[in-house]
């Protein structure tokens, strides 16, 4: 049954497009029916998923399945919609259903009484069969037609309260800035498909295998980077991501955290066959995900509003991430995916949780004294919290540490100090939120209470996912994660008790200064702002990149388009309008040809005559009759 | 001596004396005279081709004759045309008629 | 040189002389005499072409009716100076002069280089009975679309010259 299950995997994609469709046409009108059909379709994709995963991982990662039909087939060009199971789908897809299912039931209590209700259920199926689409897909066309739509998902979320401005702002920025990155992205494709004549993976890492030119390679691997680096949010193109807090915070804590920000490193697994002949690539990459870390934790020390906290915490967890594949630990990278979409969406839905009892507030400081009315929140809240700052046995501290002994030992030693660094100011700023919003002595929560149970349960869930998922790439459990996803040539690291107990150590001590300042009041917080107050200032701002990028295009771009502007109206134009006005010159200067006079015309006509017989002559037209 | 080519070298000099005077008389008449010879001229030619080339049947001369009915049926209605316009303008000078002027 | 050469040379020499008055003349109605000795010498130059009826017909016609037809409508619109009335262009005549020249060179030019074919009869002696016989016979339509021709000419001459809008 598992086994014949794979052959079905297909339908987990197509089961929320449908959804979607029905929602969309006819169903719109009953709010209440559309939600149930879409919990359901992600439901039934979610059983299966269960068995496809369930065939695979019982096989030790070493069943690979692959399906497809031909779409389009020209000279030259052949493009095939399919699909491919192995062990790295196999862990996608539990993370994207379970997610959105938790998503899909806790926003019924969420998003009670929104008018745009059952729209936003036919938005959530539409991601949902996209993102699935993506995870299943077998050749770079059809990720990318995927990666496409999750794009245009997310900007259906993202600006869902449409009524508002800036929710449509974040909207467009996320789209535009994701679209920059594509940009590269598709460019890349368009090489492979040059250079190799298939774009399916299977082919392409038979073919790339025996490729020697590397410059070409080189280019090609940084061209798609540009696509993760759009997509996860990396430095230079995060700044769509705090931004795109103005959706709900469901959306949030589906699209933002845990799935389609993920696209960009699962695309980077799956394409590791590319990148693993580039080396100066992945440097790249390591580098960028690496500051990208740090910038982010950096930012997330001094915001106030709880979702934006989240966010750069996600951002610097995707640099993580991203770290971790630019290290060559692709394994750890995919890991650390997996542990962070339920850790993280975990604290998204406890911190929605919050924002749905204070009505609609998100400013920690006027939270306050919330454990007590929200006992379930919290201490949810408090386990995610654990769980991000790698706290042990939690699955946060397994991934988080496979990255650093990635780093380590694969000699980048200033990544590994580096992403100590972002351990201890990550554990800092969670739990200076925790101490601040659920411990704080602030008046908020006083009039807060519990959430229904719709919205309880996903978390409790989800906490639970938090405390074991980790242990399945855990030296308890042998490391059978790394069975499931891996690539060829990965080299094995032994766990290494030195950097579990540092990385440990350092997560300890940022909490106890967070408390140390937050809830003891150790440290004048007030006092510390005025005298860093232009460093507090760099950061509260997030480094100005925002307004750089406003003055780049105000300059740059408008610049250009109106010199370009000024070249369509002189010079196109006046090439247009200059050949009407040479036509109109034309006619003024024959028409004085026109004298009225028959005489004059008879002579034109004598003149061709002359000419004809002059031709004629020299034809040499020697007519012999 | 006289053969063919002293013929239609005569009716080429006269018609290239008829296109003169129909380039450059200003009187309308004039212009009509000067295209009777022109047809004379050609009438010419065809007689000539007939004799010296093609001379079992007289289909030269019958040609001619034609052009010599079309050419007389022309100067009637021709010079009916000039008497009308003289009537109207007082003149048959072609300087004057110049009416589809720019 | 034989007779015949010298009489052709002569009539020739008349014809191209009286067509050089047709367009040379100022006086309009010496213009109209010199055509009608031009009609003349082509009628001569019929003759020695063997084309003996076609000779009468352009002495009857040309010389006779058409002529007389010119001399009356010169009469008719004759208002100014007779001495004057057959001006050329200023400035155009030397145009027309230049155009009509190069159209004889090429023509003739034309003429002297072609090969003409020689023919191996002659003409039959009873040129009216041939003619008649290809005019009833082969072209009978053409003639009669000639006659048609004719009488369309009368009647619209008349119509011309009488003027329009008598008849309200």
């Amino acid at each position: 049954m598992m086994e014949t299950s794979v052959q079905y995997a297909w339908i987990i994609a197509i089961l929320p497009f449908i959804a979607f469709a029905l929602i969309g046409l006819f169903l719109h009108r009953w709010p209440r029916l559309s939600a149930a059909l879409s919990i359901l379709a992600i439901g039934i994709a979610f059983l299966i998923s269960l068995l496809v995963s369930l065939a695979v991982f019982s096989s030790e990662g070493n069943l690979v399945y692959e399906a497809a039909a031909r779409w389009l087939s020209m000279p030259g060009l052949q493009v095939d919609m399919g699909i491919l199971v192995d062990g790295l789908t196999a862990v996608m897809l539990i993370v994207v259903t379970t997610v959105a299912l938790l998503v899909q039931i806790y926003s019924l209590g969420y998003m009670h009484g929104d008018p745009g209700f059952a729209s936003y259920y036919a938005y959530q199926s539409f991601f949902a069969g996209s993102m699935l689409g993506l995870v299943l897909a077998n050749n770079f066309g059809q990720i990318f037609v995927f990666w496409e739509l999750v794009g245009l998902a997310s900007y259906l979320l993202i600006g869902f309260w449409f009524g508002r401005n800036s929710a449509k702002e974040a909207a467009k920025k996320a789209f535009i800035t994701n679209r920059v990155g594509d940009f590269g992205f598709l460019l890349s494709i368009l090489f492979l498909q040059i250079l190799f004549g298939t774009l399916n993976f299977n082919g392409l890492a038979g073919e790339i295998a025996g490729y020697t030119n590397t410059g070409i390679l080189i280019g090609i691997a940084i061209l798609m980077l540009a696509g993760p680096v759009g997509k996860s949010a990396q430095f230079p193109l995060h700044v769509w991501l705090p931004d795109a807090m103005e959706g709900p915070t469901p959306v949030s804590a589906l699209i933002h955290a845990a799935t389609m920000v993920a696209a960009g490193v699962y695309l980077i697994a799956r394409a590791y066959f590319i990148f693993s002949s580039t080396p100066q690539a992945l440097l790249a990459i390591a580098v960028i995900g690496g500051f990208t870390a740090l910038f982010a934790a950096t930012i997330a020390i001094v915001q106030n509003d709880i979702k934006r906290i989240l966010a750069y915490s996600t951002l610097s967890q995707l640099g993580y991430m991203v770290m971790a594949m630019g290290v060559g630990a692709m394994t750890a990278g995919m890991f650390h995916l997996m542990t962070h979409a339920f850790f993280k969406s975990l604290l998204f839905l406890g911190a929605g949780s919050v924002i749905h009892a204070l009505h609609d507030e998100q400013d920690i400081w006027k939270m306050g004294r919330l454990a007590g009315k929200m006992p379930v929140t919290t201490w949810t809240f408090v386990i995610g919290a654990l769980a991000l700052s790698g706290i042990p046995p939690l699955s946060g501290f397994w991934s988080k540490d496979e990255i650093l002994l990635g780093a380590y030992a694969s000699g980048h030693i200033g990544l590994y100090i580096l992403g100590t660094i972002v351990a201890f100011l990550t554990a800092f700023y969670m739990f200076r939120l925790i101490f601040v919003a659920f411990f704080g002595s602030g008046e908020g929560g006083l009039k807060a209470h519990e959430s229904p149970a719709v919205m309880s349960v996903p978390l409790v869930i989800l906490a639970v996912m938090a405390i074991i998922a980790g242990f399945v790439g855990s030296p308890l459990m042998n490391n059978v994660f790394a069975h499931w996803v891996s690539y060829p040539g990965a080299v094995h690291h032994n766990p290494s008790l030195g950097i579990m107990a540092v990385s440990s150590l350092v997560a300890v001590a940022g909490i106890i200064l967070a408390w140390a300042v937050y809830q003891k009041k150790m440290v004048d917080v007030a006092a510390v702002k005025t005298r860093f107050n232009g460093l507090y200032q760099l950061l509260y701002h997030k480094y100005y990149i925002d307004e750089i990028y406003q003055w780049l295009i105000d300059h740059l771009i408008d610049g250009t388009a109106k010199v370009l502007f000024w070249f369509d109206v002189y010079v196109i134009n006046g090439l247009v309008n200059g050949i009407a006005a040479l036509t109109g010159m034309a006619g003024q200067v024959l028409r004085y040809t026109e004298n009225g006079q028959v005489q004059t015309y008879a002579m034109y006509m004598f003149a061709g005559i002359i000419v004809i017989i002059g031709l004629v002559m020299m034809a040499g037209f020697a007519i012999v009759l | 001596m006289i053969d063919l080519t002293a013929y239609l070298l005569l009716g080429t000099v006269l018609f290239g004396i008829g296109v003169y005077g129909v380039l450059s008389k200003r009187n309308a008449v004039g212009v009509l005279m000067s295209v009777e010879l022109m047809l004379n001229a050609v009438n010419i030619n065809f007689i000539a081709v007939n004799k010296f080339v093609a001379s079992s049947q007289v289909i030269g001369q019958l040609f001619a004759i034609f052009i010599i009915v079309v050419a007389a049926a022309e100067v009637a209605v021709g010079l009916a045309l000039i008497l009308a316009i003289f009537r109207q303008k007082k003149s048959v000078d072609l300087n004057d008629f110049n009416l589809l002027k720019w | 040189m034989n007779l015949s050469d010298l009489v052709f040379i002569v009539t020739a020499l008349i014809t191209v002389t009286a067509a050089v008055g047709v367009v040379g003349f100022k006086n309009i109605v010496h213009s109209a005499l010199s055509l009608v000795l031009s009609f003349l010498g082509v009628a001569a130059l019929y003759f020695q072409l063997q084309a003996g009826f076609l000779g009468l017909v352009q002495i009857l016609v040309y010389a006779g009716a058409v002529s007389v037809l010119i001399i009356f409508a010169i009469m008719l619109v004759m208002d100014k100076d007779p001495d004057e009335s057959n001006r050329s262009h200023a400035k155009q005549k030397y145009w027309g002069g230049l155009i009509a020249l190069l159209v004889t060179l090429g023509l003739g030019a034309a003429i002297g280089s072609t090969i003409w074919p020689q023919s191996s009869g002659s003409l039959p002696e009873d040129s009216v009975g041939a003619l008649a016989t290809l005019l009833l016979g082969d072209y009978v339509v053409a003639f009669e679309v000639a006659a048609l021709l004719l009488l369309v000419a009368v009647v619209g001459a008349i119509i011309l010259a009488k003027g329009a809008g008598e008849h309200d």
